[in-house]
């Protein structure tokens, strides 16, 4: 698609192309609100332990500006750029992620799933690393692999890629829930490239007899599961548990009862001072439904669905098969982070630790998202308006 | 373009993957909706149980009103001083404050400052005065809040009677024990909101539920009548040197007890104060022995030998039984042969020949033994039994004493005498005094009482108490016998000190020896009615080891005759003279 081009021609031709502001609008409202509810969520116990309200609301803002920063950069780089850091990359995150084991791995929450960045001051998610290089590779791998994709040996192989980093986050980190992401994220790109249906269907009827089978053997307490039998209890019997694995989830619970339909009012959450744990991070859903109600807690269902509508005009109006495997990729992030996220709020599924998208606090993760979105902008500077 | 180099099913892939995004947040909003509609006041109510702390409101306890509705024991506000560990940010400022305005031991402030609990108490029943300084000092951890203290109007007045309450206002003896649960109301609660921590949210506000005041409970003591036996035992304690004296005053008719002393009484608004002169190195048994000691109602936990206040039981069971008539004549030596015992009287030289009206005048052991002897151990049993000796009177004070008797198959002939004129076993006062009534109010057996009724706080009645009556323990006739020859022991005979100028008085004196035999200490008591015809009034006097002269005729029978004379009039019984002229 590289064209040559004279300076004059350029700005001329740069209205022909599209720029997807509404897809920047909806991320950067999300970034605010996110930032707002932050702020709301965590100034009490931020005040309890740093005596400053505003302690985590300044640290996520430094890394919003950051992931700005970056998004920035990489909507005006060609993202064709980027493609021959797809095996590089790749290798970076298997790279890296035993990096926690060593003296720069940084641990919290009673996990090691950090590493100190010397001389900054943040610290760096490894699997947030792998799960930009995943889609990355992936979309590069489609391209490269053309046809032989739709093979069963291609479909295998494709499969079998991101096996190896997915196992690293979930041994070395103990991280399910990335480990689950990036495998998922792999997934639903195979998906696309493939036009195949049946492997799939197969694969999600294997996944959901597996989940049943999961369960069942937690409800009957065969005591195969160790701790993660303890997970399933907590999450059907939340009451049961109150002082274990279920207290978070029935904290959780009041909050989003006790919001009611049009929520307590921002910044009355009683459910922050303390009650809940992680309320300014994982469970920051749950401070949106009792400050803002089941009102404002659709309307931010409402903007995730209209960003991933935005993602997926992307993809489909893509120049090329790399730009819309890229969104793709992308996309599916964001979308089985947020509903993940949502579904262990609500209960609807047992409790994983799984930041929203844009919202939750974490620096890596925001950062890295943004540079995802930067992405996606990039490939939709690619799109010419007359073709739309 | 996409559809240059990508095929459609790209496309359609990806449409496919937006919607299955689409579905699972449909999935995801059908749940919020259910969380937040549906179940929204379930979790609300959870969560608010949870960042609520109860405080709890004393309820007003009942008061305790006299016949006449004059308070015997009243509520006044004080204070409870707790901290809140979690909120006090100068913990020593307020060690300080608390040490300096309780009066309390710094190591004791101290270790309830820093105990890390989310309310601690440090002292309740503090003077309002003193909680509204705590409350001026302002001090970020320390709460004040107010509840109500028993406050007993009369002090000493009926103390083992009234009884008191102890530190979270719960009676601790007498009727505040028997009637607590009208007395005590509901306590209330503030709910306060606070953190996961404890602290309170300022900005939340308080939620009252209010207590519910207890009932007052009317009683049938008369004050005065109270006041005025106080005083009168008071003066025979003095007098005597006696170590206690008791008075019970009773409508025999239905059970209502007008007074119940018991000198010396002890200050219900300080219980626990030992008298002076007490060692200070008690242990704490000890004291709480001496203080029980103090507290005893003697009338009702206490049994004594009657002595010959029980020859009235004698008298009637032989009246009734017919084995003697008022007219029966009996010689007295000056003892009695009962088996190989010689038996004497009180009058050494012996009465001679009497008739039985005047035995009993004279209080002639030999002719109340004979009685007995006649009726025999099988038929005093039975009419022991019958006038309710056996059980307890169950009267509505705690702790009462049963009686003390030879068992029936234990009873020989020898037993059987010492009974009849009232000695070898034990009965309590209000035994005595409950038995005696019920014989001469025509045979009904009564339940000797305090509570009449209890009151909401607008005054109306809530419920009205009865007590079981039994009738026909003995009949009329026996009744009214009874009553004529006891008028006679007052009018003529040994109790004639307990007679009041123009009231027709019946009654009869006792004077026992307490065990062990010879040891010079005796029981002077004297059990008196009036008006003798119809009795609306019966007074039972004790005094305990009195010196100098014992007898209960001249020790406790003008006890019963200044009290006669003073409450005939004021409860309104007409002096005969008085009747006579109306007829």
């Amino acid at each position: 698609m590289a064209r040559q081009r004279t300076a004059g021609r350029r700005k001329k031709e740069q209205s022909e192309y599209f720029f997807d502001y509404s897809l920047l609008f909806i991320v950067l409202f999300l970034l605010g609100f996110g930032l707002v509810m932050i702020y709301s969520a965590s100034s009490y116990a931020a005040f309890q332990s740093y005596q400053d309200q505003a302690y985590y609301l300044k640290r996520q803002l430094v890394a919003v500006i950051l992931g700005l920063v970056a998004m920035i950069v990489v909507a005006n780089i060609p993202y064709h750029f980027w493609e021959r850091f797809a095996f590089p990359g790749y290798l970076v995150s298997m790279a890296i992620i035993p990096l926690v084991l060593t003296p720069l791995g940084v641990k919290s929450h009673g996990a090691r799933r950090w590493i100190e960045i010397p001389g900054v001051g943040f610290n760096l998610q490894p699997a947030e690393v792998a799960k930009l290089g995943m889609i990355l590779f992936l979309a590069t791998m489609v391209c490269k692999m053309g046809k032989s994709v739709r093979t069963m040996k291609g479909f295998l192989f494709m499969v079998a890629l991101p096996m190896p980093v997915v196992a690293e986050v979930y041994l070395i980190t103990k991280n399910l829930s990335s480990a689950i992401i990036i495998l998922g994220i792999s997934i639903l790109m195979v998906f696309v490239a493939s036009p195949d249906y049946k492997k799939f269907v197969i694969m999600g009827a294997v996944v959901v007899s597996a989940a049943l089978l999961f369960i069942y053997l937690a409800v009957s307490g065969s005591g195969v599961l160790g701790f993660r039998s303890g997970r399933i209890q907590a999450w059907l019997h939340p009451e049961s548990d109150y002082l274990g694995v279920g207290f978070q989830t029935l904290q959780g619970l009041y909050a989003i009862g006790s919001g009611g339909v049009w929520g307590k009012g921002l910044g009355q959450s009683m459910q922050k001072l303390s009650f809940l744990p992680e309320a300014q991070n994982d469970m920051i859903f749950s401070i949106i439904c009792e400050e803002l109600g089941l009102f404002g807690a659709i309307a931010i269902i409402l903007m995730f669905i209209m960003l991933l509508w935005r993602m997926m005009v992307i993809a489909n109006n893509a120049p090329d098969l790399f730009g819309a495997m890229l969104v793709v990729g992308v996309m599916g992030h964001i979308a089985i982070q947020a509903i993940l996220n949502i579904a262990v709020v609500t209960n609807t599924m047992p409790n994983t630790g799984i930041s929203l998208p844009f919202i939750s606090y974490g620096g890596s993760s925001v950062m890295f998202l943004l540079a995802e979105v930067g992405l996606v902008l990039s490939v939709a500077k690619r799109i010419q308006l007359k073709e739309l | 373009m996409l559809t240059d180099n990508n095929k459609i099913f790209h496309r359609k892939k990806i449409l496919i993957l937006f919607l299955a995004f689409v579905g699972m947040f449909s999935v995801l909003f059908g749940r919020l909706i259910y969380l937040c509609v549906w179940r929204a006041d379930y979790y609300a109510d959870k969560a608010t149980q949870l960042h609520e702390r109860e405080r709890s409101i004393k309820a007003a306890r009942g008061r305790i009103l006299d016949r006449n509705g004059k308070v015997l024991a009243d509520n006044r506000t004080v204070c409870t001083v707790s901290v809140i560990h979690n909120q006090i940010r100068d913990p020593e400022g307020v060690i300080r404050m608390l040490c300096g305005e309780l009066e309390l031991s710094e190591e004791y402030v101290r270790a309830r400052v820093e105990k890390y609990t989310s309310m601690e108490r440090i002292k309740s029943n503090v003077p309002k005065e003193v909680g509204d300084r705590i409350r001026e000092y302002d001090l970020p951890g320390v709460k004040v809040d107010e509840d109500y203290k028993r406050y007993y109007p009369y002090g000493e007045l009926a103390s083992k009677v009234l009884g008191f309450t102890g530190g979270d206002n719960q009676g601790i003896i007498g009727l505040e024990v028997i009637y607590e649960e009208y007395l005590k109301g509901t306590p209330g609660n503030i709910l306060t909101v606070t953190d996961a921590a404890g602290i309170e949210v300022e900005t939340a506000g308080e939620r009252r539920q209010e207590p519910v005041a207890g009932n007052d409970l009317v009683i049938s003591m008369d004050m005065n009548i109270q006041a005025y036996a106080t005083q009168l035992a008071s003066q025979a304690m003095a007098a005597k040197e006696a170590d206690s004296v008791s008075i019970l005053v009773m409508n025999p008719q239905n059970g209502e007890m007008l007074a119940m002393v018991n000198v010396p009484e002890f200050d219900l608004n300080d219980p626990y104060t030992l008298p002076e002169g007490t060692p200070e190195t008690l242990t704490a048994e000890e004291r709480q022995n001496l203080l029980n000691g103090i507290w005893r109602n003697g009338c009702i936990n206490d049994t004594y030998e009657p002595g010959s206040t029980f020859k009235i039981i004698t008298a009637a069971a032989g009246l009734e039984e017919g084995v003697v008539t008022p007219e029966s004549t009996f010689h007295c030596p000056g003892y009695i042969m009962v088996d190989d015992r010689r038996i004497r009287c009180h009058k050494i030289a012996g009465h001679g020949s009497q008739d039985f009206v005047h035995a009993t005048m004279n209080s002639c052991n030999p002719v109340f033994i004979t009685v007995g002897l006649k009726l025999g151990v099988e038929n005093y049993y039975r009419y022991f039994e019958q006038f309710g000796l056996k059980q307890k009177t169950g009267i509505d004070l705690p702790g009462e004493a049963g009686t003390i008797m030879h068992k029936k198959e234990d009873m020989g002939n020898v037993e059987l005498a010492t009974v009849s004129f009232g000695q070898s076993f034990q009965i309590t006062p209000i035994q005595l005094i409950t038995t005696a009534a019920s014989i001469v109010n025509g045979g009904h057996r009564i339940t000797p009482h305090f509570a009449l009724q209890t009151l909401n706080q607008e005054g109306e009645a809530l419920q009205t108490f009865t007590y079981p009556v039994r009738d026909g323990i003995v009949s009329d006739q026996t009744s009214a016998t009874m009553r004529e020859i006891l008028r006679m022991v007052v009018a003529e005979g040994s109790g004639k000190n307990g007679a009041v100028e123009g009231f027709s008085v019946g009654g009869k004196t006792a004077t026992s020896q307490t065990l062990p035999r010879g040891s010079g200490r005796y029981i002077a008591s004297f059990v008196g009615f009036a008006p003798a015809e119809d009795p609306q009034v019966m007074a039972l006097a004790i005094v305990n080891n009195p010196q100098g002269i014992y007898y209960g005729g001249q020790v406790a029978a003008p006890i019963v005759r200044q009290l006669f004379e003073n409450i005939l009039p004021y409860l309104g019984i007409k002096e005969y003279n008085q009747e006579n002229e109306q007829n």
